[in-house]
């Protein structure tokens, strides 16, 4: 509306009939209509997630369901808690499996990348292309050897073969951070290798501050793929002590309705679901730009 | 990049380079050989033997193989099941995205805010995703089917019908493709102004220009997420198997859980390599043919190199 005059349908506009302009009315009422239906249908899983978690046993079976219970039973959320050992759950996740994926992965994917970007040497760009066809391999194709592997090391059941590979760089991100440093001004780093810095010092003292934000993105979405990872847990885990979160819920369907179906098996699946997703939303809402950035990124420049 | 002729002539300056730019990359060089080419080598070796874990390997040639295409119905409906989540499945996503995101590229107050509401579902733990639409299309106690009753229709038994149960997987992985807008809508706003205001002085109505303007401009990037979409979706496992375990009566059971179940339920690891060479070779004759015939249908602007 504030180009008005600028372009030549305004022009046209200003000669437009009462007819078209309820049409313009009509069009940008069931604009909005669709809009908030399907807001509505997208937002009301999580409601009724959340709402679910605060049921006691009459309010989950009673027809028609109610969307907001009253009373409200809060201590829902710290019976299902302690219904299995969550605490240690939440603590594996972030320290044991989270934490050291990201650092690994941030780490030796910028590595790569600035070799795959600010170096120039021989055979490059075939070894780039290779790097980035890896990404179409399946993990289905490369599991049950892996897993033969890590069984003969004896790392069943502990967090080794999540995390090492993690080390050796996620071509995923090596693309997207080689894109990033490619962006960067080669001017900085000859100024920096006539004053005698090495490769390293370039790398840790000029790209990394600059590169941040696409540091970030890496650091979010791997911290994030490994919270909501369940295949590669489900394959090496098997000691209830050495759970994820992801698991732990699993684990807790099991328990709920091994011997029928518990009184309290929604309200309580319900709470921890949200507990879980809860810190997810939480980190999206104050890292929303970083987020969108590199989805568009690695979308656009694909 | 430059090719030179002889590979004796290096000068000291390249090959320190050449050394450096080996240093650098070694983790991922390395990792590629013993995490990726190590196994997938050793993925094709096991499939020729018997191998349960427990004893020692057997060598039957090539009986997976003949057993899995001609002797085994259960991959036969696995496969059926596969090709319908696949090439029903990512389209209609992908028209449902798109759509979505064209809705919430147009003049809205609040765009930013709906494109968070629409993002949401993408990036919660796949598990809850399950558990959460497990209730939600439960028939007895769910919201939806409450919500369908009241308007007077019977019950659809969203996970419980072989007949539905695809089709709700679908429906689930419509809820959550948050990611799939997002790169829609990006695409959308790269779309320069000019064009639309030079299809205008040409007198194109609203769906003209969406059909002559705007998917042409973006098939770069439809051509891109029908790619991933459809390589992603062959091997997708985890929603799925939270969602319907791949029932019932199998009728939802797909590539990745057929695999899953034969390594690490029924530990037949040389039938479960097989597979995974299978579904290897699919994969990549598929994302060749793909990319052979995008030349005819992709436009790229000028600008691209």
């Amino acid at each position: 509306m504030t180009t008005k005059l600028q372009s030549p349908q305004n022009l046209s506009a200003i000669k437009v009939s009462r007819f078209q302009n309820l049409g313009k009315w009509v069009a940008g009422i069931s604009k909005y209509t669709i809009l908030i239906v399907l807001a509505i249908s997208f937002v009301i899983p999580f409601i009724w997630m959340f709402t679910s978690a605060l049921k006691d046993d009459p309010q989950v079976f009673v027809r028609p369901p109610v969307l907001i219970p009253s009373p409200a039973f809060w201590n829902n959320f710290g019976d299902a808690w302690v219904l299995k050992d969550f605490n240690q759950y939440m603590f594996n996740t972030i320290f044991k499996y989270c934490i050291p994926v990201t650092f690994g992965t941030v780490f030796s994917s910028a590595i790569v990348a600035y070799g795959f970007s600010r170096i120039q040497w021989r055979g490059r760009e075939v070894l780039f292309f290779l790097c980035v066809a890896t990404m179409m391999i399946p993990d289905q194709v490369v599991m049950v050897p892996l897993f033969l592997i890590f069984q003969r090391l004896g790392w069943v059941n502990t967090y080794l073969p999540l995390i090492v590979p993690a080390f050796f760089g996620s071509p995923y991100f090596i693309f997207l951070l080689r894109q990033f440093f490619r962006g960067i001004p080669s001017e900085l780093s000859d100024a920096a290798y006539i004053d005698g810095a090495s490769e390293f010092d370039i790398l840790f003292k000029i790209m990394f501050p600059l590169a941040k934000p696409a540091l970030a993105v890496v650091g979010l979405f791997t911290f994030m793929g490994a919270w909501n990872d369940y295949l590669w847990p489900k394959i090496y885990l098997y000691k209830e002590t050495q759970f994820t979160l992801a698991l732990g819920l699993e684990a807790l369907q099991g328990t709920l309705t091994e011997t029928g179906l518990h009184p309290n098996a929604y309200p309580y699946l319900m709470a921890v679901s949200t507990v879980i997703t809860v810190p997810i939303l939480i980190l999206f809402f104050f890292t929303q730009r970083t987020f969108i950035e590199g989805i568009t990124f690695t979308g656009m420049k694909g | 990049m430059q090719i030179r002729k002889s590979s004796k002539s290096l000068s000291s300056k390249e090959r320190r380079n050449l050394f450096l730019g080996l240093l650098f990359i070694s983790p991922w060089l390395i990792g590629f050989l013993v995490f990726s080419l190590f196994p997938i080598g050793s993925s094709l070796y096991y499939s020729f033997f018997r191998y349960d874990l427990i004893r020692e390997p057997v060598f039957i040639g090539l009986k997976h193989y003949i057993e899995i295409f001609y002797h085994d119905p259960r991959f036969k409906k696995v496969m059926a099941n596969t090709i319908y989540y696949v090439f029903l499945g990512v389209p209609l996503q992908l028209v449902t995205a798109y759509l979505m995101s064209v809705l919430l590229n147009s003049k809205i107050v609040g765009r930013s805010f709906f494109r968070a509401i629409f993002f949401f579902p993408s990036i919660i733990p796949a598990v809850v995703t399950a558990m959460v639409w497990q209730y939600l299309l439960n028939i007895q106690y769910g919201l939806v089917n409450s919500f369908i009753q009241s308007w007077g229709f019977p019950v659809i038994p969203f996970l419980t019908s072989t007949a539905l149960s695809k089709p709700t997987l679908i429906l689930v992985n419509m809820w959550a493709q948050g990611a799939t807008i997002v790169i829609f809508l990006a695409a959308l706003q790269d779309v320069p102004r000019a064009l639309y205001d030079a299809a205008t002085v040409d007198g194109a109505n609203s769906l003209q220009k969406f059909r002559h303007v705007t998917i042409p401009m973006t098939t770069p990037v439809i051509m891109f997420n029908l790619v991933m979409g459809l390589v992603w979706s062959f091997q997708d496992f985890t929603m799925p198997w939270l969602l319907t375990g791949g029932g019932p009566a199998q009728s939802s059971e797909l590539f990745a859980m057929l695999l899953y179940r034969h390594a690490f339920e029924f530990l037949h690891m040389g039938k479960a390599s097989a597979l995974a060479w299978i579904m290897l070779v699919f994969i990549v004759a598929f994302t060749l043919i793909l990319f052979k015939t995008s030349k005819s249908w992709v436009f790229y602007g000028g600008d691209e190199n």
